[in-house]
């Protein structure tokens, strides 16, 4: 846990310093594409006046100043399988996008969205030694949260505090400053597997980059894609992408669930791969521009070309109608939106004040997806986007990039997490100063 | 059977190997780029130019070479000085200044140091001022002002010539070599030249009997006149006190009568010395016999 903690906290020092810099990349490695953006850090009031919008939750601070998407190779349910060809496929989209941003970066903050997340509430208690709450006692009560059982060979991703609870009165944001006995803390836990992030840290370094930061893409989506009053009253985001779907709850702008079901719209494109017997690049192209899951009355007439170079002539020129392509790729968005739907319910996401849903990531694109996700998950489900930053090219504003704009505000603004706050005094170990030499050796 | 064709559907693999992604970002980082674009051809100019100039044969034929091409310059026609013009000189004083000048011509007008020159002409007496410059045609023009002498100052060794200020102009070898001009004696008359002037201008009725003025003691002036008879005029104000002997002379023939001289130093008492034997005369024509000596 103590190794974890320093790792998390080298990190989070790292982000400081790319930030000083000014320049950092954010990696969205997901399972279909890797999306690259680099961004500017320039100062927060640059652009205040001008506009007259105000600070925007951070995102006027930074501007994209390069972006590259690559198809994605060697990853499987949003996890590494193939290392090699991850690497090669992340240093294609990090060079193209640090040839149109002209700049060199060093630091990357990285999301992922597979590894099994797990998501705990955790709940700490502690008497206040003198009335007043400090930086001390909040980073106290953290610590007295106690841990369950995460499993063997799983580490926390993010560990934010939630609720602050001082004596009775509970919803506290910030406890600091103010007067009681007790205090107590709510924290969200992510725990996700180990080796995942082991191979995503190899990777990152064998590209020659420093990690600044980890996030889980089902928390970053729901960042850029839940408009501010949905995170504040409640809402689910799920983010329907190549091989994973995730799935964050969030309410009063804290993320209190996070979950993913390992299938996604590769597995949509595999079906028609199958059902259809053509190759999944044919596929993927009959699926992105004739695919849906709505049946209308045009779709028996509607024929597609499947096309072929088997050399088999009847083969190659096979057609099929509209009708058949939604009955394959319909049981399949149901079956995905079902077990979405199972998540949510465990997770206990109708006794939320307010229910709402909202779809984005690539597969949320099929035509009809609102209604059907409507049937099932409920009725108050929109699609979303996500929200527009500065410099952000117009072809990566779709919901297919919720993730790395996510993971742009997450660069500007993290969320406070539990290693945010130092270690209470009584854990500093007596020989701190042979920490401080070590520190002094590795850094300088 | 095999496509002719390779699948179109699979596009080719944009990957940059390892070492192109390394160069490219090596090459983007600033200062390795600021290295390579200023660092390494200032670099090699330096190197290159030092490498070259460190033989001693090379160093003497660049300067060689720079010498040649500045005297090619020199002594281009344009720039040549073929003589010398003298104006506002007399034959006399043009021919003290070619000889203390002694410029060898045809001479490049980038080797005349004007300054230094007319300052060397100026050192001569009879110099006030000096303009040097080289005209059209080749010419080196000098435009001299020469000093006008007034007064002739005897000293014990020479005779001078001075001008208005003082300054010693010439030396001449007798006194009728310039009768036109006035003489003075004494030490320190050529500090008081101006008021020489002042009072030979004063003395105009008795300018015929003017022998010459002494300065006694570098502080006043007497007056000699012929007979050997001298005017002593006071150290303050001596042109009304002259004025004043002119008056009296006007009146009363003060210095046709035997007196030697007129002293007026103290201007309350004016004070006449008479020859030895002038007052026995006086009284013996009036027919008063003393009982004194001649002594």
């Amino acid at each position: 846990m103590t190794d974890l903690y320093q790792s998390q906290r080298a990190m989070r020092n790292m982000r400081r310093a790319a930030m000083q810099r000014g320049v950092i990349a954010v990696l969205d490695v997901g399972t279909s594409k890797i999306a690259c953006l680099i961004l500017r850090f320039d100062g927060p009031d640059r652009l205040r006046e001008a506009d007259g919008v105000g600070p925007m939750a951070g995102q006027s601070g930074f501007r994209v100043i390069g972006a590259a998407t690559t198809r994605s190779r060697g990853v499987r349910f949003g996890e590494i399988s193939v290392m090699n060809e991850t690497e090669r496929a992340i240093r294609t989209a990090v060079q193209a996008a640090q040839k149109m941003a002209n700049v060199r970066v060093d630091h990357v903050i990285v999301c992922f969205s597979g590894a099994e997340p797990r998501s705990y509430g955790l709940a700490g208690e502690w008497a206040l030694q003198d009335s007043v709450v400090t930086e001390q006692d909040v980073a106290r009560v953290l610590s007295a949260c106690d841990v369950p059982d995460i499993g063997e060979g799983r580490e926390v991703l993010h560990a934010q505090p939630v609720n602050f609870a001082l004596d009775h009165r509970s919803g506290l944001g910030d406890p600091r400053g103010q007067i009681g006995n007790r205090l107590a803390c709510d924290m969200h836990l992510l725990s996700v597997e180990a080796s995942v992030i082991r191979n995503l840290l190899y990777c990152i370094k064998r590209c020659d980059l420093e990690l600044a930061g980890i996030a889980s893409s089902a928390y970053v989506a729901g960042v850029s894609s839940l408009v501010e009053d949905e995170q504040e009253l409640g809402a689910a985001c799920i983010d329907m992408g190549g091989g994973s779907t995730g799935l964050s709850i969030f309410i009063k702008k804290h993320m209190i669930y996070a979950d993913a079901v390992r299938m996604g719209g590769d597995h949509v494109t595999s079906d028609i791969s199958k059902g259809l017997e053509v190759p999944v690049a044919v596929a993927e192209r009959i699926k992105t521009r004739h695919g849906g899951v709505q049946a209308t009355g045009m779709d028996d007439r509607e024929m597609i070309e499947t096309g072929g170079e088997s050399g088999d002539w009847e083969k190659d020129r096979r057609s099929v109608s509209r009708t058949e392509l939604i009955g394959i790729m319909r049981p399949r968005v149901e079956e995905i939106l079902e077990e979405v739907r199972v998540r949510l319910d465990a997770a206990g996401f109708d006794c939320l004040p307010s229910q709402q849903i909202v779809l984005t990531g690539g597969a949320s694109q099929i035509p009809g997806l609102d209604g059907l996700a409507a049937r099932i998950l409920g009725q108050r489900v929109r699609l979303g986007r996500p929200l527009r930053v500065q410099g952000l090219p117009q072809a990566t504003t779709g919901p297919a990039f919720a993730a790395a704009v996510g993971l742009c505000l997450f660069a500007a603004h993290p969320q406070d997490e539990w290693w945010d706050f130092d270690i209470p005094s009584e854990r500093i170990p007596a020989r701190s100063l042979k920490r401080a030499i070590r520190w002094f050796r590795d850094n300088w | 059977m095999q496509p002719l064709k390779p699948d179109a559907a699979l596009p080719r693999d944009p990957a940059p190997s390892r070492a192109a992604y390394r160069m490219h970002r090596l090459w983007l980082t600033p200062l390795f780029r600021s290295m390579l674009r200023i660092g390494l051809p200032v670099f090699t100019v330096t190197f290159s130019a030092g490498l070259y100039l460190s033989d001693d044969t090379r160093r003497a034929g660049l300067a060689g070479i720079w010498e040649g091409a500045w005297t090619a310059v020199e002594e281009r026609p344009e720039f040549l000085v073929n003589l010398m013009a003298i104006d506002g000189a007399s034959p006399a004083l043009a021919e003290a200044i070619r000889s203390k000048l002694a410029l060898r011509f045809p001479l490049s007008s980038f080797d005349i140091d004007m300054a230094a020159t007319a300052a060397r002409i100026e050192e001569l007496d009879a110099v006030a001022d000096a303009d040097l410059r080289v005209r059209s045609g080749n010419v080196l023009q000098v435009t001299v002002t020469e000093r006008l002498p007034v007064v002739i100052w005897r000293t014990q060794a020479e005779l001078s010539l001075l001008d208005i200020e003082g300054r010693r102009v010439a030396r001449v070898f007798s006194r009728m070599d310039r009768p036109d001009l006035p003489l003075i004696a004494g030490e320190g008359a050529n500090a008081a030249v101006p008021e020489a002037l002042a009072l030979l201008a004063a003395a105009g009725p008795i300018q015929p009997r003017l022998r010459g003025m002494v300065r006694m003691g570098e502080r006043r002036w007497d007056i000699v006149l012929d007979r050997d008879q001298r005017i002593l005029l006071p150290e303050t104000d001596p042109v009304p006190a002259l004025e004043r002997v002119i008056a009296l002379d006007k009146a009363e023939a003060l210095l046709a009568r035997d007196v030697i001289t007129v002293d007026l130093r103290n201007k309350d008492r004016p004070v006449l010395r008479l020859a030895p034997d002038a007052m026995t005369i006086l009284r013996a024509s009036q027919g008063v016999e003393t009982g004194a000596s001649s002594l």
